[in-house]
């Protein structure tokens, strides 16, 4: 059997990669991209906490569902609104846009 | 062992994809190397035997949200498609390092150091896989430990999603018409 440590030390170290891609990134997508990996990394969580420490429940397997529907749901909106930006102002850059209002 | 081994070759494609992933210029690639990342989560989740969860992440994340960036990359990123790369600078790379040098730090110290996962891991006993009436009936259960709100607000929430998406293009089209 793993041990869980492997499991918490995995999700870490890929979380702040995630952190690290979001704060260097100044491309829209890219950032979107670095915030599907870290809600990766939390799901690797769920489902190793459940599955090592409570077995006989089912919270942690159920939620990374629930958190899969989720980001896919909020990735769908996020690339809207980014179109959107593209459509506006021409560039996909986070610097290009300085104001919220179209 | 034969887990372990299997756990270590899929650790280190999730990280090597994910430094690349975070690294590359190109935005195209780095999409590709998220595809790497995730089907490599999805493995994660076959060895912990939740088979269910890993056939969801490969159909959702790897067959859906994947498509869904490439299309979106192409619709608006023409100047980096052509080979045109992104400038770094390197103060911002330099603060992002150490923020996340720091946090992974404090977070897998804390993590290692919690005494509550050791106690809880020497009662525990690892049962096999989730069969998929247990899954169904959970999922739709309204009882103790039955996962029917939750359900029913992701419902809510993707029907919210559509709208959004909807009213988001038709301020778009108003504005071009004026």
């Amino acid at each position: 059997m793993i041990p869980v440590e492997y499991f918490f030390i995995l999700s870490g170290l890929l979380f702040f990669i995630g952190v690290f891609g979001f704060i260097t990134r100044r491309n829209l997508i890219a950032m979107l991209i670095s915030v599907e990996l870290i809600l990766n990394s939390v799901d690797i969580n769920f489902a190793a906490f459940n599955r090592m420490l409570f077995p006989n429940g089912y919270e942690g397997m159920f939620f990374t569902l629930f958190s899969i529907g989720v980001s896919a749901a909020e990735s769908a909106v996020a690339l809207a609104i980014i179109i959107n930006v593209y459509r506006h102002f021409n560039s996909d850059q986070v610097n290009s846009i300085e104001n919220m209002k179209l | 062992m034969a887990k372990l081994i299997m756990f270590t070759i899929l650790a280190v494609i999730i990280l090597v994809a994910a430094i690349f992933c975070v690294s590359t210029k190109r935005i195209m690639r780095a999409a590709t190397a998220l595809l790497f990342v995730l089907f490599g989560v999805a493995g994660i989740y076959f060895i912990l035997d939740y088979t269910f969860l890993g056939a969801t992440q490969i159909s959702i994340y790897a067959g859906g949200i994947t498509m869904m960036y490439i299309f979106a990359i192409h619709l608006v990123n023409k100047r980096t498609l052509q080979g045109l790369s992104e400038r770094w600078s390197s103060k911002r790379s330099v603060v992002a390092a150490i923020t996340s040098l720091i946090g992974l730090s404090t977070v897998v110290f804390i993590l290692l150091k919690n005494k509550f996962i050791k106690e809880t891991l020497s009662t525990a006993t690892s049962s096999g896989e989730l069969s998929m009436d247990i899954v169904g009936n959970t999922l739709m259960s309204p009882e103790k430990y039955g996962y029917v709100l939750p359900f029913e607000f992701i419902s809510i929430f993707l029907l919210a999603c559509i709208i959004g998406g909807l009213v988001i293009l038709n301020i778009n089209k108003k504005r071009e018409e004026k």
